[in-house]
Parts: structure tokens; C-alpha cells; sequence
């Protein structure tokens, strides 16, 4: 299908020329490294900006005062009434921030962003001032991310319309520089017609795009698209830009072959009443639908196109962006992050500046307050203003061994598991980290070690612990949830590693049978997966099970084929698992 | 909006910057599906008593739009005029220090605060603090009120409450609880009423939410993007409609706001009227016991939800059909295992509806 000449470099470019005219309704996420060719396109970006609307850089790591606004001390104290200090967000509004290394944007400073963005006005609580300012501005989020679970938080990423990735060998190339004013006139009447809005939903869903804000996206894109290009109505290339610059990007799958896919839309779109108008003048909404697919489709790199064609689009796994569960507030180790009213006890760390910050305003109406007395310290200190240093450290991991001690498992694999776990053991212990034991054999499974960091304990359980017998899968799941569940509770992030070859051959209810017990164990698998346990599952059988690996992926796990594994290279493979997670 | 609504002193408001044109919310009648939501919403403005919503799950699936759309949607209600509290005119208990002392008062009609708690906002103005422009100007010790003062009789919102910073949460759950804010800074010490109905939205994957925070929510809504295409066109559609020309497409929607509107009062005044028959109550507690929820809340806010539905579909009693509509909502975030696993949960739900109701 002929759709324009779609080059990623001219993309690119209009990109930038999109997000010049139109900084509020077309959002960049530009990945790319730090290098010549996000130079390049930032000063595409630059020379294109008028010179009146603020584009200002915004470090990650701003703090809520610069970012939202509060009160402005130095003024305050120098005026004898409260100043109020504009953040970032209300100083941009008509313009827009670029925020580098969004990737490293904490989900909270995201989230405020993005609520921003939603509202159009920043909402002021802060420092005994409560304000709302206008703040409508464009977000161009330089995301440096390398590994896949380095993303720009979702909150953020979701709002921006146009995803961008530039390498090294992509250059932005020149385009004539439209006359932006012309098209800042043209914009708010650029019409869209029902059909353009059908194929975008149609063609989203085809895509496997879940949120609804995509298609609203492109729509804007287009139009903008369309403006730019001096046109009053959406064109097909207005399109097909915006279906390679927000759709393809946001793809999970590929569609349906076309057959499918049009008895599908038969049914599924709305009554044919709106389709009716000058059918002639424009193309049918299935046309604009495969416009709109096919450009996405040619716009998705290779190497993502046959990840998603053999059904790998895992490429927003949940579990990356949870972070915040990962990184736990401590009281006093790790790295500081902010400060937090509280009082003064053993253990806490005073936050001086931010407590004198805070009792600056007041200090005028203290002494006044105080004035009977004949010595005031130079600087009144009370109770309310004490602020207290937050951290925030990696919490410590519960490492839950779970080991199959059934007959299937034959004794000699038992024995290289029991040595891979001490290995770890001590592994963990250098971390720092606990380690629990939970075995499984005969009709149920028992937790042979509860968390502990003690080694010697760890080793002598795992020394007297039998073999043979049968595989209560789901029992052992059903009791590494449980264990999971209470070292979750205190604090830790437990990380399940199990050494089993899923043969399952016991029910949940302590019933043999080979059918049940493997229905319970995927069963329970799923419940681990839901409870969005870290796992790893090693797979002990002699030859590599379709089962365990079916079990693994039911659980959400990480999967590891380990047939003639000895001691040393398990607990290798094991660690290296371990570093993997988060 | 409401928090121009509220009487504020003179003097608070010094820094006031200039007005930000805002537009007027997406209109509540014009959200396509998400009736779960939708329906929790109106239980909670029709009988605060049951407890909260919570509403968990997809992105941009409008779950702050619905909220939002609640405040424009919601009759009036009477206040004692210039009261920072929004003090109802004829109660007698529950009231500010200044409205149990004071006389006759004059009476004022605003619409219902539904107060947005901002991500990043100071503990000093969610629980108000002394005003430190008057303090600094002129010496003088005055309480201002923060916006758990602006949020009493209405309700207080929440946006991504699971990143909401734990302080805060402690602060927040503790008022829930007591219906009673009290302040004791700077040397002065006032108590002021401080019921709301919290509301809080979030998506699981930015973290999970403190249990004692679950608990504390009597609704629990999920949230899922629609997934047939006519509706996710006419979502498209209408939220286009809505960014290209705001006031013209709420004024478009007016009919159906005023409709809903007159809904919610009866439904209000029928509410005590409202009868919950034996066999519902002994199906209900049949139901918890099923599921094996905690303790006799989940009972009481199923049975509260059913009630409120009722009157708002304009029936004088609590039926089966009103008991199964609300389950889901009502019990989910109550189950034992697995408070995050929502689609286990709601199946659990089910699966007991289908044994103690038949079928």
C-alpha cells in the first residue's frame, strides 16, 4: 500500500516540527542515547521554538518546591509577608520542559506531571499557600533508558503522544520549516471526520493497544499533521504519520490476518447511518483502517516486528514498573530522599536546613510572642517544625528455596540441588540477604527452614532432608505464597527459587493422581503470578519438561534448563537470575 | 469550582495569582460505560455512610474524569454561610466551635466540595495550620483551615493514592476514622468535624496500597479499558468532542446532568424509607460467610450499598437483584488471599453469589 514514502529520519523530523506547533497535544518520549543524532534533533527542535514560549530542561531529580511552587523564603523573610514562588510547571505554561533522563524520573514526580498535564493548571498545597496556576505546556521526555526494564514511568509515557527512537546512524533530516504561525491558525480548525476516529479505535485495538488515550493521540497528531501541511481536513498522510509516530510504537501485537479481521469489524462497528455521508469523498472506514495498520506496521522496527509476530510482545512487562515496592523507606541507610515531619527520636536523623526552612517564617511572631522574656535564642525552634531525613535503601531480599524431594526427582539431582542451595547460602549471606527452605515430598510440603540468615541452621536442615516419594506441586506453591506473603509483610522482598522438574503427581488435596495434580499446580502457579512474585524455576529433569516450563510461565518466572547442571554451575545460573530480577 | 464556593477570610488569600481559565468538567451522564464506577459514585453521594470508593486499574480509562465529573453533577446543600467548615444549618451536632456557639446564622447554598488532595501537598494545608500571612503580617495567631476543613460534608480525592507519602496516609486514615480533625501547632489547639467520603483512584501497577488503607475504603471498583470497539469509538469520539469545544459539549449534556441530578435527591429522600427485608439480610450475611470476609463491616457496607441502590432505582425495599449487583463492589478488597489479584477475587464473588442465590 502506498503511504507516502515513510523514512524514519523525515519522521523524526516532523516530530519535531509536531511537537513545535502543537507542544500541549504532541508529547515526546524520545529514546535515544545521549550522541549526534538527539543533538541534532533537539536543535531541530530549537530553531523551530518561538523565541517567547519557554522550553526549559527540568533535572530529574527536582523537588516538589521547584517543580509545583511554595513559599519563597528568602523574599518572604525579606518582605515580612508571605511570597509565593512560582515552580517550573506554571513558569513553562504555553511553553514546555524537556525532562532528561526521564527514565530515572521517580513515579511520584511523574505522577504530578502527569496530573499537570491533565488538569491544565498546577495545584498549589504547600508551605501555607494554596494556589492554582494556569499551566499548559508540552512534555519532551529524553528517555536514556538501556535495559528493557528502565522505562519512562507509565504515567508519564502514556500522555505523550509521539514515542521516538533515534540510533546513532539516524540523523533527523533537513525539511523545510513550515511556517508555523500559518499553521498555529489552521490548527483549531482542522476538522476530523467520524470515519478517521473509527479506524484509529479499530486499529489501536488491532495493535493490541489497551489504552484509550493512544487513539486520542494520533488524532491530535494527525490533525496537527494536517495543519502543518496547510490542510483544513485530515489526509491520508495526516494519518498515516500519526499511526507511525503514537500507534506504532504502543504496539503489543499484530493484527489479525485481513479475513478475520473484516468479519470482525462487520459486526463489531457502529450502525452504517454514519457512514453515509459522502461516501464518495472519502475512503470507507476498513480502507482508512489498513491505511492506518499498514503504516504502522512499516514503521515498527524489524527486530520488534518478528518479536511480535512470534507473540513476544511482552514488551511492558508489569513487574518493571513497579518499583516502589522495591525500594523501601528506611529510617537511616541508603541513599537520602527528602525530608518528612516527625518527631525527634533515637535513630532519626535531623534534617537541619529544611527544619530551619521551616521555622524561618514563624520566627518574627515568636519572638514577639516571647518578647516578656529577657534571652531568646537566636533562632525559636519549635516541635512542628522539626523535619526528619527520609532514605530510601534497596529492601533486603528473603531468598525462599524451594526444594523437590520427591522420587521423580532422582537422588543424585537431589543432592546437586542441595549443594547449589548451600552455595547460595552463602552467596546470600555475604548480602546480606535471608534465606528460607521449603521441601516437598510424599503427600505434602513443609517449610523446612523459615527465614533466617543463620548458614549453620540452613545447612543442617538441608543435610537431614529425605528424598523420595510423590510431587505435591500445588501444596509446595500453595505454601510459597503463604511464606512469600508474611516476608512481604515485614518488609522484605521475598524472591522464590525452585528447583523442580513440575512432573506433578499429587493434588493439592494430598489425592494421587497425575491430571488433578497438575491442574492444582498450574493453579497455584497462577495465584503466585498474581501475587507478582519474583521467581526463578530451574528445571532438575534430565531432559527439559514442556511441563516445567508451561509451570514457569504460568507463574510469571524465569525459567532455567539445567540438565547436567553440577553444584557450582546451578548456583551460577541461579545468581545470575537473582541479579536479573530487580 | 468548589474551592472558590468556600468562604474563605480575608487575608488567606493574598497570594492568590491570577484566575486560570478552567474549563468546565467532562460532564458525569456523558462517560461512556465504566458503570461499576459510576454506580459506586452514586451509592457513596446518596449514603456517605457507606465508606469510600475506591477505584483501581487501567490507565486513561477515566477514572479522574468520572470523579471530577461527581462535583459538577452533585445537588447543592446548605451551609452556614461563611462557616470554613461547611457547617449544615440545621444539625446540631457535629459542628465547628464556632457554629455550636453561634446564633441564628445565615444560611447559604454551594455546591458539594469534592476536594482534590494534590501529590506533594504539605501537611500543614491538608490539616491547616496557622496563616502564615497574617501571622507575619500582623502578629496575629489565626487557624486557616486546610483541605480536610473544605472537604467536610463532601468529599476528598485522592489521585494515584498509592503514591500518596505515608505521613499523610496516617494523618488521613486517622481523620476517616474519627470524622474529627484535630490540630495542635503553633501553640493553638482546634478541633473541627471532618467527614468525607474518601475517593481514591490508582493503577496496581505503581505500587500496592496499604492494607489498613484497603480496609478503610467501603467500595472497591475495578477499572478496565472497554473492550469492544463501538464503545472505545465513542469514547474517542466524545473526548474529542469535549477538548474541541468544552462548553459546548457540557451544555449539550445538560439535560441528562439535571436528569441525574433529580435522581440523586429522591433517591436521597427515599433512603430512609428504604426497607432491607429479613431474607435479604440473612442472604447477605450467608454471602459474607461464603467468602469468609473480615469481620461484620463487609456486611454492613453490603447491605448499606444494596439499600442506596435501591432508592436510587426508585424501589422501596432491598431485593436479591440489588444484593448481587453490588457484591462485587462491595466485598472484593475483603477477601482474604490475594487483595491485588481482583479478577480472582470478583470470580470468588461470583462463584458465592451463585451458591447462596442460586444459579
Amino acid at each position: 500500500m502506498e503511504v507516502g514514502s515513510p523514512s524514519p529520519a523525515v519522521d523524526a523530523a516532523m516530530a519535531a516540527c509536531l511537537f513545535a506547533l502543537d507542544p500541549v497535544g504532541c508529547g515526546v518520549l524520545l529514546r535515544a542515547r545521549p550522541g549526534p543524532a538527539r543533538e541534532a534533533w533537539v536543535a531541530l527542535l530549537r530553531r523551530l521554538w518561538p523565541d517567547a514560549r519557554p522550553l526549559r530542561r527540568v533535572p530529574v531529580g527536582i523537588p516538589d518546591s521547584r517543580l509545583l511552587g511554595g513559599l519563597d523564603l528568602a523574599a518572604t523573610l525579606a518582605a515580612g509577608r508571605a511570597v509565593a514562588e512560582r515552580g517550573v510547571l506554571a513558569e513553562c505554561d504555553g511553553g514546555a520542559i524537556i525532562l532528561a533522563m526521564a527514565e530515572r524520573l521517580d513515579p511520584g514526580t511523574a505522577a504530578r506531571i502527569a496530573r499537570t498535564i491533565d488538569e491544565g493548571e498546577v495545584v498549589v498545597a504547600r508551605d501555607g499557600l494554596t494556589q492554582r496556576l494556569p499551566a499548559r505546556f508540552g512534555v519532551l521526555a529524553l528517555d536514556e533508558g538501556l535495559a528493557d526494564d528502565e522505562v519512562v514511568p507509565r504515567a508519564l509515557a502514556d500522555r505523550l503522544a509521539i514515542h521516538l527512537a533515534l540510533d546513532d546512524a539516524l540523523l533527523p533530516k533537513r525539511i523545510d520549516e513550515n511556517d508555523l504561525d500559518a499553521a498555529h491558525a489552521l490548527l483549531p480548525r482542522v476538522t476530523a471526520d467520524e470515519r478517521v476516529i473509527t479506524a484509529l479505535v479499530s486499529a489501536s485495538l488491532a495493535l493490541g493497544i489497551d489504552t484509550l488515550r493512544a487513539p486520542l493521540h494520533a488524532l491530535t497528531v494527525a490533525r496537527a499533521a494536517a495543519a502543518l501541511a496547510g490542510r483544513g481536513a485530515l489526509a491520508e498522510d495526516d494519518i498515516a504519520l500519526a499511526a507511525r509516530l503514537v500507534l506504532a510504537p504502543r504496539a503489543t501485537h499484530l493484527p489479525a490476518p485481513p479475513e478475520s479481521a473484516a468479519n470482525e469489524d462487520a459486526e463489531e462497528l457502529p450502525p452504517p447511518s454514519k457512514n453515509e455521508e459522502d461516501p464518495a469523498t472519502a475512503p470507507v472506514p476498513q480502507e482508512l483502517q489498513d491505511l492506518v495498520l499498514e503504516a504502522a506496521k512499516a514503521a515498527i522496527p524489524p527486530h520488534l516486528l518478528a518479536e511480535l509476530q512470534a507473540g513476544l510482545g511482552a514488551r511492558s512487562a508489569p513487574r518493571a514498573a513497579g518499583r516502589l515496592g522495591i525500594e523501601q523507606k528506611a529510617r537511616r541507610r541508603g541513599r537520602p530522599s527528602g525530608t518528612r515531619p516527625g518527631a525527634l527520636r533515637p535513630g532519626e536523623r535531623l534534617a537541619l536546613i529544611e527544619t530551619i526552612r521551616v521555622a524561618a517564617p514563624w520566627q518574627r511572631f515568636r519572638r514577639a510572642e516571647r518578647s516578656v522574656q529577657t534571652t531568646t535564642p537566636r533562632v525559636i525552634v519549635r516541635r512542628e517544625d522539626i523535619r526528619l531525613m527520609r532514605f530510601k535503601a534497596p529492601t533486603e531480599r528473603t531468598a525462599i528455596f524451594v526444594v523437590d524431594a520427591s522420587g521423580s526427582t532422582a537422588l543424585a539431582r537431589l543432592a546437586e540441588a542441595k549443594g547449589a542451595v548451600e552455595l547460595l547460602l552463602s552467596d546470600c549471606y555475604v548480602r546480606r540477604d535471608t534465606v528460607a527452605l521449603i521441601a516437598f515430598r510424599g503427600i505434602a510440603a513443609e517449610v523446612v527452614l523459615p527465614p533466617t540468615n543463620a548458614l549453620a541452621r540452613a545447612r543442617r536442615a538441608l543435610a537431614r532432608l529425605p528424598g523420595g516419594g510423590g510431587t505435591p506441586l500445588a501444596s509446595a506453591l500453595d505454601l510459597v505464597g503463604k511464606l512469600a506473603d508474611q516476608v512481604a509483610r515485614r518488609g522484605r522482598t521475598p524472591i522464590a527459587v525452585l528447583l523442580t522438574d513440575g512432573r506433578a503427581n499429587v493434588a493439592r488435596d494430598g489425592t494421587p493422581g497425575r491430571p488433578k495434580a497438575e491442574e492444582d499446580a498450574l493453579f497455584a502457579a497462577r495465584q503466585l503470578r498474581a501475587q507478582r512474585l519474583s521467581a526463578i524455576l530451574i528445571d532438575t529433569a534430565p531432559r527439559p519438561q514442556p511441563t516445567a516450563q508451561r509451570l514457569a510461565t504460568e507463574m510469571g518466572a524465569r525459567y532455567l534448563a539445567l540438565p547436567y547442571a553440577d553444584a557450582e554451575r546451578l548456583s551460577r545460573a541461579v545468581r545470575a537470575g537473582m541479579e536479573m530480577q530487580p | 469550582m468548589p474551592d472558590d464556593a468556600i468562604p474563605r477570610r480575608s487575608g488567606a488569600s493574598v497570594v492568590t495569582p491570577r484566575k486560570a481559565t478552567r474549563r468546565p468538567p467532562f460532564p458525569f451522564t456523558a462517560i461512556v460505560g465504566q458503570e461499576e464506577m459510576k454506580r459506586a459514585l452514586l451509592i457513596a453521594a446518596v449514603d456517605p455512610s457507606v465508606g469510600g470508593v475506591l477505584a483501581f486499574g487501567d490507565r486513561g480509562t477515566g477514572k479522574s474524569t468520572t470523579v471530577r465529573a461527581l462535583a459538577a453533577l452533585l445537588p447543592p446543600m446548605t451551609v452556614v454561610a461563611g462557616c470554613p467548615y461547611n457547617c449544615a444549618p440545621d444539625s446540631t451536632s457535629g459542628l465547628c466551635p464556632a457554629c455550636t456557639h453561634g446564633d441564628e446564622s445565615q444560611v447559604a447554598s454551594v455546591p458539594v466540595p469534592v476536594i482534590d488532595l494534590p501529590l506533594g501537598a504539605t501537611e500543614d494545608r491538608v490539616l491547616g495550620a496557622l496563616d502564615i500571612e497574617r501571622a507575619l503580617a500582623e502578629g496575629v495567631k489565626a487557624f486557616e483551615p486546610g483541605l480536610l476543613a473544605r472537604a467536610n460534608r463532601g468529599f476528598l480525592y485522592i489521585d494515584e493514592v498509592n503514591l500518596l507519602e505515608d505521613h499523610l496516609v496516617d494523618v488521613l486514615l486517622d481523620v476517616a476514622a474519627s470524622g474529627e480533625n484535630v490540630v495542635e501547632r503553633e501553640g493553638i489547639s482546634i478541633r473541627h468535624p471532618a467527614r468525607f467520603v474518601l475517593v481514591g483512584s490508582g493503577n496496581p501497577e505503581e505500587g500496592e496500597l496499604r492494607p489498613q488503607l484497603l480496609d478503610r475504603f467501603g467500595l472497591s471498583v475495578e477499572v478496565r479499558t472497554p473492550e469492544d470497539v463501538a464503545t472505545r469509538i465513542e469514547v474517542v469520539k466524545r473526548r474529542d468532542a469535549y477538548e474541541r469545544d468544552p462548553a459546548g459539549f457540557v451544555a449539550s449534556w445538560a439535560k441528562e446532568e439535571a436528569k441525574l441530578r433529580r435522581q440523586i435527591v429522591s433517591a436521597r429522600n427515599r433512603l430512609a424509607r428504604t426497607s432491607v427485608p429479613d431474607a435479604a439480610l440473612d442472604r447477605a450475611a450467608r454471602l459474607c460467610l461464603a467468602l469468609g470476609t473480615d469481620g461484620l463491616r463487609g456486611e454492613l457496607t453490603l447491605m448499606r450499598a444494596a439499600r442506596a441502590l435501591a432508592a436510587i432505582e426508585g424501589e422501596t425495599s432491598v431485593t436479591d437483584q440489588h444484593l448481587r449487583v453490588v457484591a462485587p463492589t462491595a466485598l472484593r478488597h475483603r477477601l482474604r488471599r490475594n487483595p491485588l489479584d481482583e479478577t480472582a477475587s470478583t470470580t470468588r464473588i461470583e462463584r458465592a453469589l451463585a451458591e447462596v442465590f442460586g444459579g
